[in-house]
Order: structure tokens, then C-alpha cells, then sequence
């Protein structure tokens, strides 16, 4: 990582399991790892906090920035453990929230349940208005009616409430007045109102956005208080800044008012690593692949920038399965994310044939191998079985592994009912959770009409440096990177994230019919709005605005994402915007139809600081073959079979330092499997860098 | 671990992911249809499938993204284009299309594209697809056809795309005979790109791992899949089972009846019984009966099994011919689908006398769209918005044997339903209502899934011509082991009139459209259920006062926390 020279910074990602903190100095890089503590996150925070200040020699007045991620968000909604919620909406239309699409996750499973209601019926609440298309007033807002909802309100004991009126988003005037009443008549709730969170076409996204929001509002306000205050009674006075789900880090101010902003903030840490690391190397074509303990995030990292979408889908039911979960309209680092992590338990299906994940053992009970009562095997059983880690230094050592439970668990669930041996057993749980990661791979790219041949891998995350080679194999990739540090890849990339805000906004317009004044206002107006929650953040640092437009040809379902250009549109920028989208649909689908009008549905602004410049590396002066720690016994899938292989214990290699093929590269988090048909070799960077030299 | 070696990995274990792999391809091949077509009954509602094939032309893979309406069409008519093209006359860059209902998918709109795989200069198989498309001329899509000719244009099984080279005289002929040309040719080389896609990843896929040809995976999961689904079987209790169900048809009531037998792990579905040939555009070729009949067993029976040639097999659907289930060439059949699934409900009928609590009490089954067209006033101008829009809904699905059904929840399709600010946004209409239709799941242990209310009218004040293809306004669901029916569908006017379940029919300036869509039936004797549960209902408004006292015998609290 470059590290920007005489500035003392620090990062906190909370996650389910543990709180990664990293603090960088002019010094050097200090990391702790710490149990999340759940009842007060905030303590976990400090007590890693105190760990890597000690460490370091620094003190809390010394530290310049503190950048915060956390789950804790996401966590109250997989979990349904937010506040009592209710909604207000346009009357006749109570029940738009649990509706949805009327359609069924699972088409073969007659037994499916939809997700729990956030906000069950009878917390649903009809006044009389509406709004057209056009964001005209049908029926005036019946304020009475808003009103007499108050006592009822009050009583039920509501914390929060989410306003979602139909096409709100081209006139908020009726969700304002709402707010107004509830407030000047005592409603003691927190308040969202959908034409602030998500000012966007589709009612149950923008509702959906919008109860999420509320639902957890009180408590992240609470939580994010509560951090402050024990911030700076420790001694900080630095900003304290919160990543978001989009790659950017945000105010307090702004993190309290759009909380549902915050899920997915450790995952897009990651990404913003990836792409940091991108620049360094001058890779303009990374795959980022980020394996945990529970699942694999793959993210496409082009020209130095992670792709971002305004889609995620919240706590999706218990296969992972799409649509299982609550959709919401937050700008998003886009990556996929699949059941296939260290803890993914291998089985067998009906069919007899073998299955990983995606239900996970978790860190309790965990892989059989833990001793914690597990009893399945779990992918990093096999990882044990084959030799791949060292059973003596899993998680720095303070974890020993049980080799004789790993096998008792792969040979019952996989070797018999398989009729397999166990080194079959356990090589065909590794393929199989590397095919299935490939395959998700595979049809990322499709969407994104990148073809993955011409992709640098980039592999973190305790279980990323452990089946990166085998995954860029199946995708047809020469060229692997282990960055430094990667088991805490998140928090570090948190350091290098710019400060930034995105307003998507809803107008219909097509190119043919385009009004040019319309769209410049609302354009102006979204980007004022951007920059005020900026600025309020950098400190009078220069800003970048970014334009984008989300189009589509009449009577498509499908918009793709085009630039614009970041200034007012004159009437010639129409016929520049209509080649720009040509070309980006021409690069997603190959060719382009001419006669058919396109329309916009959504715009998008956003402004954030200027990122750090990045230095690109130097290559290494000299080349020397590195020297090998040890050597232990582990099964090669070019030999089929085991055979001795080299070990090299990462923390003492040097740049220059070479390694081939097969070899195992150790650090304290995790180990780097490097098969025969692979090379490596150490960066100035520390980066850990494979090629394919055999195909 | 013991270290004795091992040469060679196991061929289960490769067999494995090789067919994972396979399952990737087609899932990979639907998602580039998806998100390349044109029409929105394709994109939104994943009316298409994927598939692969191996030289025999026996499907090895089918994506699960597409409809069920496909499962088993697809699998057979991949030997129709062998006929017409014998393997040794094939080129690596040829084409070959059919829209003929009878050996694509079951009606025009259906097109089928088959695209023969060479490895390293062999053939080694087909990659196939099928999407809707949105017009194709005739009478346009409705059931107002008195036969196929009246449906629009039909193409036989035809070279598309010759060694490379597109067939361009084909396309200017299809493009002549549609109504919207640009979206046909849009959606014809999205199909095009589907199945090259696919080959392309075959071939590579086969690369990666080093084999020449799909033969040996081919029958593995043949093999394995036969086996499995036979298994399933084979633990049903042998014998013979029949089921029957009047539904509302066109203009008089039909009768789907069906026998089920099970026998030495095979399961035989004869339709004899049934109605015959409707005059008018709702019959079912064989084929399209088949596919749904087989999604409904597999549903039951074996979610978990792939779909492919060896899994169905064992599943053996017969109808007798001029049937309105296996209707022949040329009767009309552009709505084949308002009487195909509503089939999973009567092989629900017969698994349900074979072993009890395995399947759903009967539910709506048929979507609840609502194709609309307004501002034509037989060509001249009405200064009114000109527009054609499909409003997709539906109503509840049966009660199951352990909970309640789904309310207002596509079964058997896999459809996605429309948002009111989309709708709004693409058309001149206003919707004035979209909720849950109180007291319409049937009472039961577990109750049935609600309909809903939809209310909706002209933006403009001006008329609206409704083109309905709806079923279960007549007869509605029925409840299983005790439990009552579910609510019949009603389609009105605000001014009262009734509407008819099919055919064109006009809302006047004015007026508002009000759609009752039906709920489930009820599984179970509503006194069994639990009271927490009738208590919930209540509370949330879904059942009412006077219902919950009628059908559960609850004395009349007033509902709380209602307002809606």
C-alpha cells in the first residue's frame, strides 16, 4: 500500500465474527484483530483501538482521521432486530411493501415462505393523496387524516416511521407536509420519507429503501452517538468519517440520517483495496475475489475503479437465494456474493451428487476440525486434510486444528456416500467450491460483457490467497495478487477511500423529446445537494463530480449506466449523450439498433474529494530465489497425489524474492497455495505476485 | 491423512462438476437472453429457456431461469430438427428455427433456435433456446383465433443462420409480417447470440478440462438422473388415481380430468376425459400440456433432480387426440397457457389421493393479465394517447398442507408482477388500487393466499379496450382434506356491469375497472387451525369479523389495528 506520507490514520471494520483495526503512520502499518463485541460495538472498537496505538507509540491526539465500517446494520436486519416501525402511504395501496413482485423465489419448491414483513400490516397506514406521473397533485393530502394517525402512533409505541407516497419522487411536497404534522402534533419517531433516501421510480424498491432506512435509524443513531462520545472522551478530535456501501466514506451527520446507506461497508473496503492496488500495479483489468469464512465476494475492478450499481438485496434468505431477501436502491460497489467460504459445509444431495454451502458452520461450531462440536466438514477441513494449512498455526497459532475430526466428517459425508477415497473426498470439495465461485465468476462477466481472459486476479480475505490459483485457472487467468495484509483487506482499504455522496434521482425523458432546462435543474439541484454532504467532510478539499445517466431503448426492461458529460447540457451534448450510450450498450451486447428512441429514467451525480494520487511500483532491483521456511507433505492436483512441497514464511520474504511452483507461502492469517504451473514473486510492495508459466 | 496414492482422480467427483459446469453454460446462456430481449414478457417475466443437447438430441442440461412452461418442450423437439437436418449435413456456424407450436413451444410467439457444437471438428452437440416474441401479425396475441392460420406467421424448421451467413430474405419477411419489426429482429438475434454463447462455452468448457466429446457426462446424468427420479417414485404407493376440475373455457365450462397411474417407477398421466377442442385460441398441443403436467410432478416429487431428458422420462403424459389437452394442427392455440397451467392443480388432485399432505389445495394458477389497449378509434385520430399494455397480476395460491398459501403469488408461472409508477409511466392509466383482497383465501387449518383488489381507469377520459384471457371467475379454487374453496375471481365495472372471463371487452370513459383476482382454497378443517394465527388474521385485516365467525366460529371482535 502506498502510504501517504506524515498523516496518522485509522480504521475500525467491524464485522459478524471480529473488528479489524488498522493504523497507518508515517512509521508503518499496525494491525489488531479483535472479537466483535455485540452488546457494545463501540468497546470491541476501543479495545483494538488501544491495541495498535500502543503498539504503534501513538497517542488519540495524534491521530488525523477515523474511518468507521460496520455490519452492524445489516446485522439488524438479517435478524429483524430493529425498531418498531410503521409506514404511511397512499391510500389504497397498504400493502405494495409485502406484494412486491408477486412472484416466487424457488419455481420448484412448493414449501417457500416469504421474507418476515419489516412492517407488519397492521403497522401500515393509509392517508388519502396522490400524486400522477408527473408529480401533480390528483388528490390533495388529507392533513386531518395525518393527524389523527398521531395518538395511534404514539400508543402502538412506534420508533420510527417511513412516508412512501406513489411518484413522490417527482414532487416530495405531500412526504414534507407529512413530516411537518407528525412533528409540529408530538409523533415522537424517527422519520424517513422516501423522497430523501431513494428519489426513485418503483414504488416497492423506493418503499422498501425506505423502511429499511427507518428500521434501523434509531439504533445506528444511537451506536454512532454513542461511538463519538467515547471517541472523544479517549482523547480524539479527529473527524470521524463512516464508510458506505458505495466505496466512499461519509459524515456522521449524513451516516445518521441515511443509516441503510452503511450495510455492505467491510465488502466495499475490500473493493476499494482492490482497486488501489489496480492503480499501484497499473492493472487495468482486476478481478477482485475477497473469501471469508462464510461466503466469496467477486467484484470487477476496471480502469482503478470498482463498478457501482444502485441494487443490493439484504439479508437474502438462508440459500442465498435471489429475490429471498429485501431489495433496496443504494449505491452500491457491485459484486456478487455466494455461500462459498471456509465454513461452507460439503454434503451430498438427493441426487447423490456433492454439494458445498451454502449453509456455513460458522466460527460456532465451525469446520470439524475446530473441536467445537462441529460435526460436517467444511471446506477448510479438506484445505487441513490436503495439507494446505498448517494445523499448528491457524490464526496465528491460537487455533489447533484437528486433523482426525476433519477426516471422520469428510470420510462420512463425502468419501462413502461418494464411494470416493478421502484425498478424492477432500481435492473434490476444493474443485467443486472453486468451480462453483468460477461459475458465479463466469456470469458476472457475461453482464458486464468483460471477458475474464484478460483479467489480473486479486485474492484476499482469510480463504482468497488459498484457492485464488485454482479459480484463475478455471477462468482462463495468468496473473494472480496476494496483496499484504490481506486478511484484513477491508479496514485497509477503508484508509484509502475518498469522501463522496451519490443522489440518484428519478426523470423520464427520451433523447427524442429531451428538455434540456428540466434536466439541468434537477441536475443542479441533486449536485448541490451532493456537495453540501461533502463538503461538510473535506475539510475545503477540492471536488470531483461524476454525471451519469440510467438508460435504455423504449421498451426495454434493462437500463445500462452512461456518462455524462459534468457540466450543463446544451442541446448538441443530446446527440453526444446518444453515441455515449451507443457505445456502451455496443460493448455489452455487441450491436447496436438504430431506428429505436432511447429513454432516460434516472440520473445519478456524484462528488467526492479527489483521491490520493497513487504511486505506481518500481520492479524490484534484484532477483533472488526465496529461501524456504520448511517443507510438509500436500496434495497436488497436477500430480494427483501427494508429495513434499516447499513452505516460506511470508513476513520474512524481501522484494525480489522468487518462489516456484508448488509451494505453500504462510502468513499469520492465512496461506497462499501456489500449484506447479505457477511462479511467484515479492513486489516492492510486499504484493505477493503469481504467473501461470505452465498452461 | 493417509498418504497412499492416487492416480487417477475419481471419475464421480469430475462427472460432477463437469455437469455443474454444464448447468453454468445454460444458466449463463438464459441470463444473455434475459438480458438482451426486447419484449418485456421475456425480461420481466423469464418467458424463455436454455438448453443443451447432446448428438442424440437428447437434453443434458436445461437452465432453471425460464418457464415452466418450456420444461418439457424443449426436451423433445430437438429430434424434430435431426429429422429435417441430419447430423452429417450440419456446419459449426449453422442455425435452425421453428416457431411451430407442435414441436417447439406449444404457439407461434414461441421461437426456437438450435445450434449444432463442434469440438475440435466434431460435433458434439446443440445448444438450443426459446423466448416469446411480441408480435407476429395474424389477430395479433389473444384467443380470439378460429385456427393457426388466424395466429400469424408460421415457420417450419428452416436454416436461419447457413455456414455463418444469416438468412436475410427470411428476415425481411418476418419483419414484414409484424407489428413491431424492430423488437421481432431485436429479440431474433438476441436467441442468435443465446445459443452461440453457449457453444462457444461448451467448447472452451471441454478445453478446461480435456475431453473430446460429451458422451460419457451424457449418460451419467441420464444414468443418474432416471435412476433418481424412478427412486421417488417407486416410494409412492403403486395404483391408479383419478382427479377432475371444471374450469371456465372460452365460452362454456371445460372439464380437465386426468388418470394418474404409478407402476414399477414410472408415472403415466392419461387425460382421457377431458374436454375437446375449444373453437377458440385456448387449446393446448400435447407438448405444452406435457410441460406443465411434468413441472407439477416435479414440484411434488423431485425439486432437486435437473432438469433433463433422463429426469423425465419416467413421467409419461398421454392425452387422447382432439383433446382440448393435445390438440392437432390447425386449431387455434395462441393462449395456450390460461388451460395449461391450470393442469398442475389436477395432477395436484390425483398426487393428493395418492399420498396425502404432499401437495397444495387448488389455487389460481392462471395469471391475472390484463392486456389493454386504448386511444384507437379505427384509425383516426382521438387526440387520445395511443397505447398497449399487459398488466401482469395474479391472484392466491392453495393453502399447503403445513401453512397458508401465498397471497397475491404467481403459481404455476414464474411471472414477475407489474409496479403501479411503471405502469403509470408507460401508459395513460391510472391505478387506483392494488391490495389484498379481504376474506377471499379459503378457510381451512392452513388458509388459502389472498387475491387482491385492483382498481384502475383512463388517465384520459378516455375508453379503454380490454383484451381477457381469465379463468376461475366461474369455478373457483377447491379446498382439500376439509378445507373451504377460496374466492371466485369478478371483473366489473365501477358501475356495476360484469365482465366476461375472455374476449374483448370495453371500459367505458369514466369508468373504473375493478379486478377481484381469486384467491386459494383452504387445506384442512378451519377448526383445527391455530387461534393465534385467526387472531393475526384479524389484526392485520385480512380476515374479517364476520368471516372469522362464519368460517372459524370466532366470536366477532372488532378488527384492530385496521384502517385500510
Amino acid at each position: 500500500m502506498s502510504v501517504s506520507k506524515n498523516r496518522t490514520r485509522l480504521a475500525a471494520d467491524i464485522g459478524g465474527t471480529f473488528t479489524d483495526i488498522v493504523l497507518e503512520t508515517p512509521k508503518g502499518l499496525f494491525t489488531a484483530k479483535v472479537p466483535t463485541d455485540l452488546q457494545r460495538p463501540e468497546l470491541g472498537v476501543m479495545q483494538g483501538v488501544a491495541v495498535v496505538l500502543a503498539n504503534a507509540a501513538v497517542c488519540a491526539e495524534e491521530v488525523d482521521v477515523f474511518i468507521h465500517g460496520t455490519t452492524l446494520a445489516t446485522n439488524a436486519l438479517i435478524e429483524r432486530k430493529g425498531a418498531k416501525t410503521a409506514l404511511i402511504t397512499t391510500e389504497g395501496f397498504r400493502d405494495s411493501l409485502e406484494i412486491a413482485y408477486e412472484s416466487r423465489f424457488d419455481q420448484y419448491d412448493l414449501s417457500i415462505e416469504k421474507p418476515s414483513q419489516l412492517i407488519p400490516r397492521n403497522l401500515r397506514f393509509v392517508v388519502s393523496e396522490r400524486l400522477n406521473v408527473r408529480g401533480e397533485v390528483l388528490i390533495p393530502l388529507d392533513r386531518a387524516g395525518v393527524v389523527r394517525l398521531v395518538p395511534q402512533l404514539n400508543s402502538l409505541g412506534i420508533e420510527a416511521v417511513a412516508v412512501g407516497f406513489l411518484h413522490a419522487y417527482s414532487n416530495s411536497e405531500h412526504e414534507q407536509q407529512v413530516r411537518e404534522i407528525l412533528i409540529d402534533v408530538g409523533c415522537q419517531a424517527e422519520i424517513s420519507l422516501s423522497s430523501e433516501v431513494c428519489p426513485e421510480v418503483r414504488e416497492y424498491e423506493r418503499f422498501m429503501t425506505t423502511a429499511c432506512n427507518a428500521y434501523v435509524q434509531p439504533l445506528m443513531a444511537g451506536y454512532l452517538r454513542a461511538l463519538e462520545g467515547t471517541l472523544r472522551a479517549s482523547g480524539f478530535a479527529c473527524p470521524l468519517y463512516l464508510m458506505t456501501s458505495g466505496g466512499g466514506m461519509t459524515t456522521l451527520e449524513s451516516a445518521v440520517r441515511f443509516p441503510i446507506r452503511l450495510v455492505e461497508s467491510g465488502p466495499s473496503g475490500g473493493a476499494v483495496l482492490a482497486a488501489n492496488i489496480a492503480a499501484e500495479l497499473d492493472e487495468r483489468k482486476l478481478l477482485s475475489f475477497d473469501m471469508g469464512g462464510t461466503t466469496a465476494k467477486i467484484a470487477l475492478i476496471e480502469d482503478f475503479k470498482a463498478k457501482t450499481a444502485r441494487n443490493f438485496e439484504i439479508a437474502r434468505a438462508a440459500r442465498f437465494q435471489k429475490g429471498s431477501g429485501m431489495p433496496v436502491r443504494i449505491p452500491v460497489v457491485e459484486m456478487i456474493e455466494i455461500g462459498a467460504g471456509g465454513g461452507s459445509i460439503a454434503h451430498t444431495d438427493r441426487v447423490g451428487r456433492l454439494c458445498i454451502g451454502p449453509q456455513s458452520a460458522g466460527s460456532v461450531p465451525g469446520p470439524a476440525c475446530f473441536s467445537q462440536g462441529g460435526e460436517q466438514p467444511a471446506v477448510t477441513d479438506a484445505n487441513l486434510l490436503l495439507g494446505r494449512i498448517d494445523p499448528d498455526k491457524f490464526a496465528e497459532g491460537k487455533m489447533k486444528l484437528d486433523s482426525r475430526a476433519a477426516e471422520t466428517a469428510l470420510v462420512k459425508h463425502v468419501a462413502e456416500p461418494l464411494s470416493v477415497s478421502l484425498a478424492e473426498a477432500a481435492y473434490g470439495v476444493t474443485e467443486m467450491v472453486e468451480e462453483n465461485m468460477a461459475n458465479a465468476a463466469r456470469i458476472h462477466s457475461v453482464e458486464h460483457g468483460a471477458d475474464l481472459s484478460s483479467f489480473t486476479l486479486i485474492a484476499f480475505g482469510g480463504g482468497g490467497p488459498l484457492h485464488g490459483v485454482r479459480l484463475a485457472e478455471k477462468l482462463g487467468i495468468d496473473r494472480i495478487v496476494i496483496p499484504a495484509n490481506s486478511s484484513v483487506g477491508s479496514a485497509l482499504g477503508f484508509l484509502s477511500a475518498p469522501v463522496s455522496f451519490e443522489v440518484v434521482q428519478s426523470l423520464y425523458t427520451t433523447l427524442h423529446d429531451f428538455d434540456v432546462t428540466a434536466v439541468n435543474a434537477m441536475l443542479d439541484r441533486i449536485s448541490a445537494e451532493a456537495r453540501d454532504i461533502v463538503s461538510a467532510g473535506s475539510g475545503g478539499a477540492a471536488l470531483v463530480e461524476a454525471r451519469s445517466a440510467f438508460m435504455r431503448y423504449v421498451g426495454q426492461g434493462h437500463e445500462i449506466q452512461v456518462p455524462l458529460p459534468a457540466h450543463q447540457l446544451s442541446e448538441q451534448d443530446v446527440g453526444e449523450v446518444s453515441k455515449s450510450y451507443d457505445s456502451c450498450y455496443r460493448r455489452l451486447y455487441q450491436r447496436t439498433i438504430p431506428e429505436r428512441d432511447v429513454e432516460v429514467l434516472s440520473w445519478s451525480i456524484v462528488v467526492s474529494t479527489v483521491e490520493l494520487s497513487i504511486e505506481k511500483t518500481t520492479a524490484p532491483v534484484n532477483y533472488n530465489d526465496a529461501q524456504a521456511s520448511g517443507e510438509r507433505s500436500a496434495f497436488l492436483p497436477t500430480e494427483q497425489d501427494f508429495a513434499t512441497v516447499q513452505t516460506y514464511w511470508r513476513p520474512d520474504l524481501k522484494p525480489g524474492d522468487q518462489i516456484r511452483g508448488p509451494a505453500l507461502i504462510e502468513e499469520p492469517q492465512t496461506t497462499c497455495f501456489v500449484n506447479a504451473n505457477f511462479t511467484g514473486v515479492i513486489d516492492n510492495n510486499a504484493n505477493l505476485i503469481l504467473e501461470r508459466v505452465v498452461r | 491423512m493417509n498418504q497412499q496414492t492416487q492416480r487417477s482422480m475419481s471419475s464421480v467427483i469430475d462427472q460432477q462438476i463437469l455437469w455443474n459446469r454444464l448447468i453454468a453454460i445454460v444458466e449463463e446462456q438464459a441470463q444473455t437472453l434475459l438480458r438482451t430481449a426486447f419484449n418485456p414478457i421475456v425480461r420481466e417475466s423469464g418467458d424463455l429457456s436454455a438448453g443443451l443437447f447432446d448428438i442424440r438430441g437428447r437434453m443434458i442440461a436445461q437452465a432453471v431461469t425460464g418457464t415452466p412452461g418450456h420444461v418439457n418442450t424443449m426436451a423433445n423437439s430437438v429430434r424434430y430438427f435431426l429429422e429435417k437436418y441430419p447430423l452429417e449435413t450440419m456446419h459449426p456456424e449453422d442455425i435452425y428455427l421453428t416457431n411451430d407450436p407442435w414441436k417447439a413451444a406449444g404457439h407461434l410467439n414461441d421461437f426456437m433456435l438450435v445450434r449444432p457444437c463442434f469440438h475440435q471438428s466434431q460435433l458434439i452437440g446443440f445448444t438450443s433456446c426459446t423466448s416469446h416474441l411480441a408480435d407476429l401479425g395474424g389477430l395479433g396475441f389473444g384467443p380470439d383465433g378460429s385456427d393457426i392460420f388466424d395466429e400469424g406467421l408460421f415457420v417450419p424448421i428452416i436454416k436461419l443462420v447457413d455456414a455463418g451467413k444469416l438468412d436475410m430474405t427470411f428476415m425481411s419477411i418476418l419483419k414484414a409480417n409484424s407489428r413491431v419489426p424492430i423488437e421481432v429482429e431485436g429479440d431474433t438475434y438476441a436467441l442468435i447470440n443465446c445459443v452461440e454463447c453457449g457453444s462457444r462455452r461448451l467448447s472452451a468448457c471441454l478445453t478446461d478440462l480435456g475431453l473430446a466429446d460429451l458422451v460419457q457426462i451424457s449418460d451419467y446424468i441420464m444414468d443418474t438422473s432416471r435412476q433418481r427420479t424412478r427412486d421417488l417414485i417407486r416410494a409412492l404407493p403403486e395404483g391408479s388415481y383419478s382427479h377432475s376440475m371444471r374450469v371456465d373455457g372460452y365460452d362454456e365450462p371445460l372439464d380437465l380430468v386426468a388418470t394418474m397411474r404409478i407402476a414399477d417407477g414410472v408415472i403415466e398421466v392419461d387425460f382421457s376425459g377431458s374436454s375437446g377442442v375449444s373453437l377458440k385460441g385456448i387449446n393446448c398441443p400435447l407438448n405444452y400440456a406435457s410441460a406443465y403436467s411434468c413441472f407439477a410432478l416435479k414440484c411434488a416429487l423431485a425439486p432437486d433432480v435437473p432438469n433433463n431428458e433422463g429426469a423425465l422420462e419416467p413421467l409419461v403424459i398421454k392425452a387422447p387426440e382432439s383433446s382440448i389437452v393435445n390438440a392437432a394442427f390447425p386449431v387455434p392455440v395462441a393462449m395456450r397457457h390460461v388451460v395449461g397451467q391450470l393442469l398442475p392443480d389436477v395432477i395436484f388432485g390425483c398426487l393428493q389421493k395418492v399420498t396425502p399432505d404432499l401437495v397444495p389445495a387448488e389455487g389460481t394458477c392462471c395469471l391475472w393479465d390484463l392486456p389493454l389497449r386504448g386511444g384507437y378509434a379505427g384509425g383516426q385520430n382521438t387526440g387520445k394517447t395511443k397505447f398497449a399494455t399487459e398488466l401482469v397480476h395474479n391472484g392466491g395460491t392453495g393453502a399447503r398442507p403445513d401453512r397458508d398459501g401465498l397471497s397475491a403469488t404467481a403459481f404455476p408461472s414464474g411471472v414477475m408482477g407489474s409496479l403501479v409508477e411503471i405502469t403509470e409511466s408507460v401508459s395513460p392509466l391510472i391505478i387506483w388500487r392494488r391490495e389484498y383482497r379481504m376474506d377471499s383465501g379459503g378457510a381451512g387449518k392452513f388458509r388459502g393466499g389472498l387475491g387482491q383488489v385492483i382498481e384502475l381507469s383512463s388517465s384520459e377520459e378516455a375508453p379503454i379496450s380490454l383484451f381477457a384471457a381469465l379463468d376461475r371467475i366461474h369455478f373457483p379454487p377447491r379446498g382439500f382434506a376439509g378445507g373451504k374453496n377460496g374466492k371466485a375471481g369478478r371483473l366489473t365495472l365501477s358501475n356495476g356491469t360484469e365482465f366476461r372471463p375472455k374476449g374483448e371487452q370495453e371500459i367505458p370513459a369514466g369508468e373504473k375497472l375493478v379486478v377481484l383476482t381469486p384467491g386459494g382454497a383452504g387445506y384442512g378443517d378451519a377448526k383445527h387451525r391455530d387461534p393465534s394465527l385467526i387472531e393475526q388474521d384479524q389484526n392485520f385485516g385480512l380476515v374479517s369479523a364476520e368471516a372469522a365467525a362464519a368460517d372459524y366460529g370466532v366470536n366477532a371482535v372488532s378488527a384492530k389495528g385496521d384502517n385500510g
